[in-house]
């Protein structure tokens, strides 16, 4: 009985049709497909991107060289050089993040108690020179200077869960 | 024995206590934690955190464990649950006014106040109200503050009473407005004031040097030995990325116990001075070019072969600082005897060579350093001992606490942080009498000592100290770096040998450096090979070699201009040598304008090696920290010169070998100073006009303490000035501020003139290791001042 069972379905093909069944199905429904570069997907304001380090609204840089984040690094990425600023305070002379040791686990910013280094919901860079995806200290201030309302924005939303 | 043990309980423990014992040094030898601030086993109890409460049955509430001692049969629990609650409570009152910084906090993740609140403490706080905030002091160029962090264990304060021997640290107020701090502004200038860092439970007392520069954990700890005492204390060195960050004590009971000198702990900042030589240079038709390391070797080693071949091995001479290691000095001496000469010397500050060959195998203290603690009388000859060797003066002054009588004989009024019996301050030249009339006093007789002994005057100073050292139980005279660097140094060694025999006391001598006695047992000296092997002909000494001036020097260290005795006459004959090889760290204007090599040597902590120190003890080391630039270990290069001279016996692939080689030689070998040094000559010292005391400030003493930043700017260093007291300032027509012209065998400085009552008479104070007195001749010797 099996045997004439299977010969049917094999010369109807009916496995092949099982299997375009879900095809055909897909084929009709709402399309996830994002076109990127052209459309972007949604983020949550909990995204874990490209770093930053922030600054008061009066100019002054958060970081005070405690070095937490460098300890906590699992990939020990960040790497960070303090001194006595002029003004008596505690401050970095170097502060390092190695974006392709980095694993963007997001620790960094959870042991950070100042809310200083932060990860930015950017994700489009890329390095074309050795050295290009080296963060320093500069280029992390920067990037904070430039999107400081969005991580604001974002850190505000998620406040009541911290 | 057994009657003074008690039976008690901790935690269902059965444990035994000595009678008298508090809970905590119980718990503590059994291992058992109790948390505590203010309890330090070295320090008074005060009893003043209550963080070590714990319960004792039957007693009603919570006791401190620190202040509460063993009773037969008594029952404690560490970890019951009042003993928990009221541990958790104290903690939360602590925490009250602590500022909970820790993010900025130099004392984060070492902090004993976390470790505590992580362990014992609760998890929230229930106050709301605002906390105090304390300004923070100045209180010196060592030690940071943050006061608001201070939780009053008084931890630091009990040190400056008890252990430092000065009240500095004081806490003004009560309950929340107390306060520690200076009492009057100024800064804490103790020479073992860095201990309060480590002692500060909290986050309140830290270093300023090593302030925001790296974090505990980001620091390998290993241990070493300090260079720049004969007590050779134990280190911790923090290093990071091959960098010596800071330097803490490492404990070790018999020698420096738990505490270590500023100069040990600061002096790491030398060793990234700014003029640290990093790669090898050579002199060629009076330029300097950086070179390789075989070109410059290769440069030495020729230049060296030509000065034996053109003026002979009689005009090769090796300087070498008394705080090389063994296996440098070593190896030095076997490449100048290699070469056919003897003039090696590491004596640098020593004027009188005459007792040399009757010296003992090398000058010690005579006794153990924990064993300077039972002694009951003292007599110091020429010692600044507490800037000297701080921490054989902090034997002395627990000796001296117990009753002990400590005496001194010197040419400048010490400042002693414990009270002295007597204090015999007379012009360097009298200080030879002085000590033949205690001897006379105590009876010395026989042979030709009488006719000497003869002509001393005893006055009834010299009889008090002459009774006190005989009726003491255990006595010692102690000679220190001013009586060595005494023209008539073997006089006074001879002397104070002769009152040891009469008053039964044992002699000891501080040594120069750190490494001052392993120098005599490596054999850096003009008289004696490695092991006080002695030597049918004797090569010049350093003063000898600094005089006569030589054709060709090799110089390990040094910098001679401001570590040899006679600063102008070093200068002159290295100016005037043919070729000079400097094995040294820095790079001086002075060195470029003398040398014609310049090796970069690595520094103490950069090198592995041995030091011997004052009590006989080999102190072996591992290098801890990545040298300068290009720096090599002094012992390297001294075999590889070896090696292009073709010398033998330079075959070591480590410094082991050198040492190991060496203590096979020495044996079981013991130096005895009461063998030694008789004799004196003559007792009263030739005096016209004014003699010059210079001694050498705690913080001048070596080429890396001068190069401490943070040490150069206490009170402690100075640079040279014109020290005389108000009789012959008037006679010479001076006052305090006056501008002054000091001569000295050609050399003329103009130095600022300051009042000191200090100062004998007859005598001015001139200092020596310090920039301004360079150029000027010998420490201790006629000078010449005219108003400028």
């Amino acid at each position: 009985m099996s045997g004439i069972r299977y010969f049917f379905k094999s010369f109807m093909l009916w496995e092949l049709l099982t299997g375009l069944r879900l095809t055909g199905r897909y084929l009709f429904r709402k399309k996830f497909t994002v076109q990127y570069p052209e459309e972007k997907a949604p983020q949550s304001p909990r995204f874990r991107g490209l770093h930053a380090l922030r600054r008061y609204p009066n100019g002054e840089e958060r970081c005070i060289a405690c070095k937490l984040c460098e300890a906590v690094c699992p990939a020990l990425a960040i790497t960070i050089d303090s001194h006595r600023r002029e003004d008596g305070t505690r401050r970095t002379t170097r502060y390092d993040i190695d974006l392709t040791k980095c694993i963007f686990c997001g620790f960094c910013e959870e042991s950070c108690p100042v809310d200083s280094i932060v990860e930015t919901r950017i994700y489009e860079y890329h390095g074309e020179k050795r050295g290009d995806l080296l963060m320093t200290k500069e280029k992390l201030l920067e990037i904070g200077d430039k999107v400081e309302a969005q991580i604001a924005a974002d850190r505000a939303q998620d406040a009541f869960y911290r | 024995m057994s009657e003074d043990l008690l039976n008690i309980e901790i935690n269902g423990q059965p444990l035994q206590a000595r009678r008298g014992a508090m809970i905590i040094e119980a718990a503590d030898a059994a291992g058992i934690q109790i948390p505590r601030f203010c309890y330090h086993k070295k320090l008074s109890v005060a009893a003043n955190c209550r963080m070590c409460l714990v319960e004792v049955e039957k007693a009603p509430k919570p006791l401190p464990a620190c202040a509460t001692p063993v009773a037969d049969g008594m029952k404690v629990r560490t970890r019951s649950a009042l003993a928990r609650d009221g541990q958790r409570s104290v903690m939360e009152f602590l925490l009250i006014n602590h500022p909970l910084d820790c993010p900025i906090c130099d004392q984060g993740g070492e902090c004993e106040l976390q470790d505590v609140a992580m362990g014992f403490g609760g998890d929230i706080s229930r106050f709301q109200e605002r906390k105090r905030v304390v300004k923070d002091k100045d209180i010196g160029p060592l030690i940071a503050t943050d006061m608001t962090r201070c939780i009053h264990c008084t931890r630091c304060v009990r040190f400056g009473e008890e252990i430092a021997g000065v009240r500095e640290l004081g806490a003004t107020g009560r309950g929340e407005d107390m306060e520690i701090g200076t009492f009057v502004e100024k800064s804490v200038d103790s020479e073992l004031s860095g201990n309060v860092i480590d002692l500060c439970p909290v986050g309140a007392l830290t270093s300023k040097p090593f302030r925001y520069s790296a974090r505990s954990w980001e620091m390998v700890q290993r241990s070493t030995i300090a260079a720049h005492d004969a007590v050779g204390s134990n280190l911790h060195v923090h290093v990071r990325r091959n960098r010596v960050m800071r330097v803490v004590p490492r404990e070790n009971e018999d020698v420096n116990e738990t505490w270590i000198s500023d100069r040990d702990r600061f002096s790491y900042e030398g060793l990234y001075s700014e003029d640290r030589l990093s790669a090898p240079a050579i002199k060629r038709g009076g330029s300097w070019a950086d070179v390789d390391w075989d070109v410059a070797l290769d440069f030495a080693a020729n230049g060296i072969r030509r000065v034996v071949a053109e003026r002979g091995a009689q005009q090769l001479g090796a300087l070498a600082s008394p705080n090389s290691t063994l296996e440098e000095l070593c190896l030095l001496q076997k490449l100048l005897r290699g070469m056919g000469s003897s003039n090696v010397d590491h004596r640098l500050r020593q004027a009188d060579f005459s007792d040399q060959d009757v010296a003992p195998l090398f000058p010690w203290l005579g006794q153990s350093i924990a064993d300077l603690e039972l002694l009951d009388a003292v007599l110091l000859v020429g010692a600044d001992v507490r800037k000297e060797q701080p921490l054989i003066n902090n034997r002395l002054r627990k000796a001296a606490l117990r009753g002990a009588g400590i005496m001194v004989v010197n040419a400048l009024e010490p400042n002693f942080n414990y009270p002295t019996e007597a204090a015999m301050i007379v012009p360097p030249g009298d200080m030879p009498g002085v000590l033949a009339g205690i001897a006379k006093a105590l009876g010395v007789r026989g042979g030709k000592r009488d006719k000497l002994l003869e002509s001393a005057q005893v006055e009834p100073a010299h009889e008090a100290i002459a009774e006190r050292l005989k009726n003491a139980g255990r006595a010692s005279v102690l000679v220190g770096a001013f009586a060595t660097s005494h023209p008539q140094a073997a006089d006074l060694r001879a002397l104070a040998g002769l009152i040891c025999e009469a008053a039964d006391a044992a002699l000891g001598y501080l040594p120069a450096g750190a490494n001052g006695a392993g120098a005599w047992l490596a054999g850096a000296l003009p008289h004696r090979g490695p092991a006080g092997q002695m030597l049918a002909d004797a090569g010049a000494d350093a003063q000898a070699m600094m005089h006569d001036g030589l054709a060709g020097y090799v110089l390990l260290g040094v910098e001679p201009e401001l570590d040899c005795w006679d600063s102008a006459a070093a200068s002159n004959s290295l100016r005037e040598a043919d070729f000079v090889v400097a094995l040294t760290a820095y790079r001086t204007s002075e060195m470029d304008e003398y040398a014609d090599v310049l090796l970069p040597v690595s520094l103490f902590a950069e090198t592995s090696g041995t030091f011997v120190n004052a009590e006989g003890r080999w102190q072996s080391f591992e290098a801890v920290a990545a040298p300068v630039g290009d720096a090599r270990p002094g012992w390297r290069v001294l075999r590889v010169l070896g090696n292009l001279l073709d010398l033998e016996g330079f075959v070591y692939t480590d410094s082991q070998q050198i040492r190991d080689e060496l203590k096979d030689k020495v044996g079981e070998a013991r130096a005895d100073n009461n063998a030694a040094w008789r004799e004196p000559s003559r007792l009263d010292g030739k005096r016209s006009g004014l003699t010059r005391i210079g001694d050498v400030p705690v913080y001048a003493v070596d080429p890396v303490v001068r190069r401490g930043k943070a040490l150069q700017g206490t009170r402690d260093a100075c640079d040279a000035r014109l020290g005389l007291n108000a009789t012959v300032a008037a006679k010479l027509g001076l006052q305090q501020g006056d501008r002054a012209r000091v001569t000295q065998e050609g050399g003329e400085v103009v130095l600022e003139v300051e009042l000191d009552t200090r100062v004998p008479d007859d005598c001015v104070h001139v200092r020596a290791g310090v920039p301004g007195s360079v150029g000027l001749g010998p420490c201790i010797g006629e000078i010449k001042i005219s108003k400028a």
